[in-house]
């Protein structure tokens, strides 16, 4: 019997698909490839409309720090506009983390699934996780400005007085508004939805045999979040903030609406001036001439290949982590 | 392993409650109550910090330090630490809700007073921004703009999102992967850089227009439509699939007259977020529609307008009056936005379907394979044949119970 | 409704799809078996693999028409792989492949010019778990088949009361036809499921363990179905009880793997035989339930 085995090779199956059914394949492939496609055009056509200013500063179009388009000598550069969007990223991802991990948690962990025998506390989270990420942009940076910007002002002042020895919270102007702080704080407000989401789906993917025999010993919800849920959901957990983090390095309005666009180099975290290539390119559109506009091309072309790269990145380490524990 | 947890859990889970006893509410108030005052003295009185945030910033890890360390001295460290984490974490969620909360009543407060049949009806035309003028206009052209836009905007993009979803999860292929991972890339690209890419793709051949815009938002919106209807597509029951591939149907019909079908809530939903979260957003169109004073009701040529960005740009008048009409686009907008987020959660048929906890059994459910999909079947408890399959072969008078062959 | 009613339906029905197919007829020239009520499957040398595993080996069963041929075998042996090879839905697992041939009346239906398609329309299949169509009407799901195959009929409510009479469920749901398929019981969705296989008029009906997740009151009906339309179409049905092999089938096939080697045929034959004097000791052992 096993000689058999050996000598029987398989038959090649015919896939003949009809005429209706390859047209269907044809167009849903064509959908997939489209993406492909969407995503180079932007590179392309972007680089296409970008020649002019790369023309005109050349290499220093990364070094430079002004934004001088019109005039005999233009001298812009985006590399303020860049360190000012890694700043408030950085500021943005300091405050979504704790509380969208936090949040996450509860739902997963904590939240029990009625309060007092009614009130969905788990499911009316996750729709107001869900609906903060729907908010438009505009108002969360009207809000920022109106809002929270007078009531941050004391802590900036106070932080400036008493830890102003710390270089990034020196102050040299006196004035807190429009801020790298606020602009950080409310970019980090609009990234938590996204990081809560996933994070809160890279949790509940936890084997639930690990996490009861882990209780089922007497472990503290602390110890299963530390021992049982955390390890697990490392991989998943970090390719979320960095999706997070491509988030906060494109929000455009509002930063916009706070910060006033100022274009030295500036690490003072409190004080008043800032910049951010997507603020850059919204507040200065339509002002500069061609070059102008060329130049902010430019630095959207920039900021689209650090976010693809960020995102790439990102959406591996989180369909592979999601992968493995499916 | 399965037969053991289950019990398990259930005693976990219902003595947890009891854990926390009213004593312990007490520890809590007192915590609440001293950490609050050591903040008012030492930093609101000592050292003059001022504002909410600063408040709401300290208070947070001298309250966080005190509830721990009275737990310390009351009970055990571990006990200590774990109320500790609780109480991060249920703080962390109530952090999180604040802003949406605070949020809200901003818009309403800030926009509601000018919100009038007037404002609805009339657009910018012939207003002047000067002080003392009165006449401040309406939004007319921008919700017209704004619903054109969004339309148009799903039209273009969502055939494509779901068709791309059916790709990736029905059709498949050698490159699913690669089209997943572009596809979450393109759901973190900016908005604005869709705006740009626009601008000088079509901006810069045919001029603003409010199909421009249209076209920025479908590329925003293709992403999350993609994600969203794939995470559906996912949760229909393979079995499905199957029996209408022994029907002889046509792939095509077989997501056309049983997946899509199946999936139709979940479907809606996805479809309904990613349009919730274009009729927001205001970046691209700075750079698409451009922006104008007038109704112009044809969005293939010309300026238009649109509520973001008639909010964006109104309040930067500087007249309090117009600031308010912005105020009021933006609650405009917000209601827009909450309406269709909350038809997209009702349409859900019943919240968090397909997702949370059930998800994992119904990923288990997904797989193609034959074999694996009744191992899981056989580990379900909701199908208690066996037991009368049983009794029904005794009541025959055999003795060949099924069970016997599967513990082989 | 009796059943020399629903004989009569038949026949329209028969002449009808007969009209309908022929127009599609020129797409699968080999296999021309429209209004054969039943035909006989026969499986000739079937090996089957995932990815490298040889999971079948020489498979050789000839499943006559208008019998109920049954398959029994321990968990794991092949029987499901076989009997997904016999409508060719094995090839739908991306790591599957097979050899041999499946011979529908002396047709290949691995012909490379068969479409798949077109054999599943011959070849029915019910599975282990019911699985109507949830977003369908009782009534759409019977006539799902002839919507997938755009078979045109304009005796649509004979059709669906046909088969529902034969599948056993028309008493229990002819006044709510409209009612969604996910509303009815695990027995009824079960019944209902063979109702949508039979209005397509298969000439073979594959049944994976019909049974196994219903009470036993439907697994009493539905054993009562499966000998009704015998009649009219070639039944294989593997099943893991006994008595049902013992009760509906007229010839058991018994598959054995050993020890993780593929899966075989040790013996097959009419039921009785298999049943009361197998030949092979082992599969004595199996039948008397001292193995499995
Ligand atoms: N999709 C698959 N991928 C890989 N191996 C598979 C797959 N499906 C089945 N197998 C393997 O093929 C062999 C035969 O499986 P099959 O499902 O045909 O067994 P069976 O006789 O129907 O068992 P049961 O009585 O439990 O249903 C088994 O060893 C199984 O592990
Ligand atoms: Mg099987």
């Amino acid at each position: 019997m096993t000689n058999t085995t050996t000598t029987v090779t398989p038959i090649k199956i015919s896939s003949k698909r009809s005429a209706e059914d390859r047209a269907f394949r044809g167009l849903a492939r064509g959908a997939g490839l489209g993406t492909f496609v969407i995503l180079f055009l932007i590179g392309l056509f972007l680089l296409i409309e970008a020649i002019p200013a790369f023309r005109s500063q050349g290499l220093r179009f990364f070094t430079n720090t002004g934004w001088q388009t019109t005039g005999p000598h233009p001298t812009f550069g985006v590399l303020s506009a860049l360190t000012g969007s890694i700043i408030i990223s950085i500021i943005g991802l300091a405050v979504a983390i704790p509380v969208s991990l936090a949040t996450a948690l509860f739902i997963n962990e904590y939240a029990p699934a009625k309060v007092l025998g009614f009130v969905p506390v788990k499911n009316f989270l996750t729709a107001a996780v869900d609906l903060m990420a729907a908010v438009p942009s505009i108002i969360y940076g009207m809000w920022g400005f109106f809002v929270l910007q007078p009531h941050t002002t004391g802590l900036e002042q106070w932080l400036s007085t008493y830890l102003g020895f710390i270089p990034v919270f020196k102050s040299s102007t006196g004035l807190y508004t429009s801020s790298f702080l606020i602009c950080g704080i409310i970019v980090g407000i609009m990234c938590m939805p996204i990081i809560t989401s996933l994070c809160r789906e890279v949790f509940s993917l936890t084997p639930n045999g690990e996490r009861e025999g882990a209780m089922s010993l007497g472990a503290s919800r602390a110890r299963v979040i530390r021992d049982v849920v955390f390890p697990f959901a490392k991989g998943g957990v970090i390719g979320s903030i960095m999706l997070g983090l491509g988030r906060a390095l494109g929000e455009a309005i509002a930063v916009a609406i706070i910060i006033s666009l100022a274009f030295p180099i500036n690490f003072h975290i409190l004080q008043a001036g800032g910049n951010s290539i997507a603020a850059l390119i919204a507040l200065n559109w339509g002002s500069g001439g061609s070059l102008g506009t060329s130049a902010l091309l430019a630095a959207g072309l920039v900021l689209f290949a650090i976010t693809l790269i960020i995102n790439m990145v990102a959406s591996r380490i989180v369909n592979a982590s999601m992968a493995d524990r499916r | 392993m399965t037969s053991v947890s289950p019990p398990a859990k259930i005693a976990i889970k219902k003595i947890r409650p009891r854990e926390f006893k009213p004593s312990d509410i007490g520890i809590l108030a007192l915590s609440v109550a001293s950490s609050f005052s050591i903040v008012w003295i030492l930093f609101f009185q000592l050292t003059l910090l001022s504002g909410a945030l600063g408040f709401v910033v300290m208070w947070i890890p001298i309250f966080l330090f005190m509830y721990w360390l009275v737990n310390r001295q009351l009970f055990t460290r571990q006990v200590a630490i774990d109320r500790l984490i609780g109480s991060i974490v249920t703080l962390g969620a109530l952090l999180m809700m604040l802003p949406l909360v605070l949020l809200a009543i901003f818009v309403f407060e800030r926009g509601l007073p000018l919100l009038s049949w007037h404002v609805l009806t009339h657009t910018q035309q012939g207003v002047v921004y000067t002080p003392g003028s009165h006449d401040i206009g309406g939004v007319a052209h921008a919700l017209v703009g704004t619903i054109e836009q969004v339309i148009i905007a799903a039209v273009l993009g969502i055939p494509a999102a779901v068709l791309t979803a059916i790709f990736i999860n029905e059709v498949g292929g050698n490159f699913t992967k690669s089209v997943r991972v572009v596809v979450t890339a393109m759901s973190g690209t900016p908005a604005i850089v869709a705006g740009v890419f626009i601008y000088s793709i079509w901006v810069t051949r045919f001029g603003y227009s409010g199909f421009a815009g249209a076209l920025a938002l479908a590329i925003i919106l293709l992403p999350t439509v993609t994600r969203g209807t794939e995470e559906v597509l996912k949760v229909v029951h393979n079995d499905l699939r199957e029996a209408s591939m022994a029907l002889a149907a046509p792939e095509w019909r077989t997501v056309w007259s049983v997946v899509l079908p199946t999936a139709r809530s979940g479907l809606v939903t996805s479809v309904l977020l990613g349009v919730a979260v274009s009729i927001g957003e205001t970046a691209p169109l700075i750079m698409t529609i451009f922006g104008n004073q007038v109704m112009n009701t044809n969005p293939f040529s010309g300026p238009q307008m649109a509520l973001s960005l008639l909010a964006y740009k109104q309040i930067k008048v500087p007249l309090q009056s117009q600031i308010d009409l912005g105020y009021t686009a933006a609650l405009i907008l917000f209601i827009l936005v909450f309406t269709v987020f909350i038809l997209a959660r009702l349409l859900a048929g019943g919240a968090g379907k397909g997702k949370g906890s059930k998800r994992k059994a119904l990923m288990a459910r997904l797989r193609p394979t034959p074999g694996v999909a009744m191992e899981v079947m056989d580990d379900e408890a909701d199908l208690p044949e066996t037991e009368y399959e049983i009794e029904r072969e005794q009541v025959s008078n055999a003795a060949q119970p099924r069970k016997g062959n599967d513990d082989e | 409704m009796t059943m020399s009613d629903s004989m009569a339906n038949t026949e329209t029905v028969a002449t009808d799809r007969k009209v309908a197919s022929s127009a599609s007829a020129g797409t699968a020239p080999s296999l021309r078996i429209d209004g054969v009520s039943a035909a006989q499957l026969e499986s000739v040398g079937i090996h089957a693999w995932f990815g490298e595993r040889l999971v079948l080996e020489n498979v050789d069963l000839v499943m006559e028409r208008t019998k109920v041929t049954a398959l029994i075998g321990p968990s794991g042996c092949g029987k499901s792989t076989f009997l997904r090879i016999l409508n060719r839905m094995h090839e739908i697992v991306p790591s599957a492949s097979l050899a041999g041939r499946v011979e529908l009346d002396g047709d290949d239906i691995y012909d490379p010019n068969q479409r798949a398609a077109t054999v599943r329309r011959h070849i029915g299949m019910v599975f282990q778990r019911p699985n109507p169509f949830p977003a369908m009407s009782i009534r759409d799901n019977v006539l799902a088949g002839l919507r997938f195959n755009k078979i045109r009929s304009s005796h649509k409510d004979e059709i669906v009361e046909e088969a529902l009479v034969k599948a056993g469920l028309w008493s229990e749901v002819k006044d709510r036809q409209g009612a969604l398929g996910g509303a009815l019981s695990g027995g009824q969705q079960q019944r209902l499921c063979i109702a949508r296989a039979l209005a397509v008029k298969p000439a073979v009906l594959l049944m994976d363990e019909p049974c196994s997740a219903l009470d036993p009151g439907s697994t009493l009906r539905i054993e009562q179905t499966i000998q009704e339309i015998a009649e009219e179409v070639t039944v294989v049905i593997v099943t893991h009880n006994m008595q049902q092999a013992l009760r509906v089938s007229d010839k058991t096939a018994f598959f054995l793997a050993q020890d993780g080697n593929p899966g075989y045929i040790v013996e097959a034959g009419p039921t009785k035989e298999i049943f009361e004097s197998p030949k092979d000791p082992r599969t004595a052992d199996y039948v008397n339930g001292r193995f499995g």
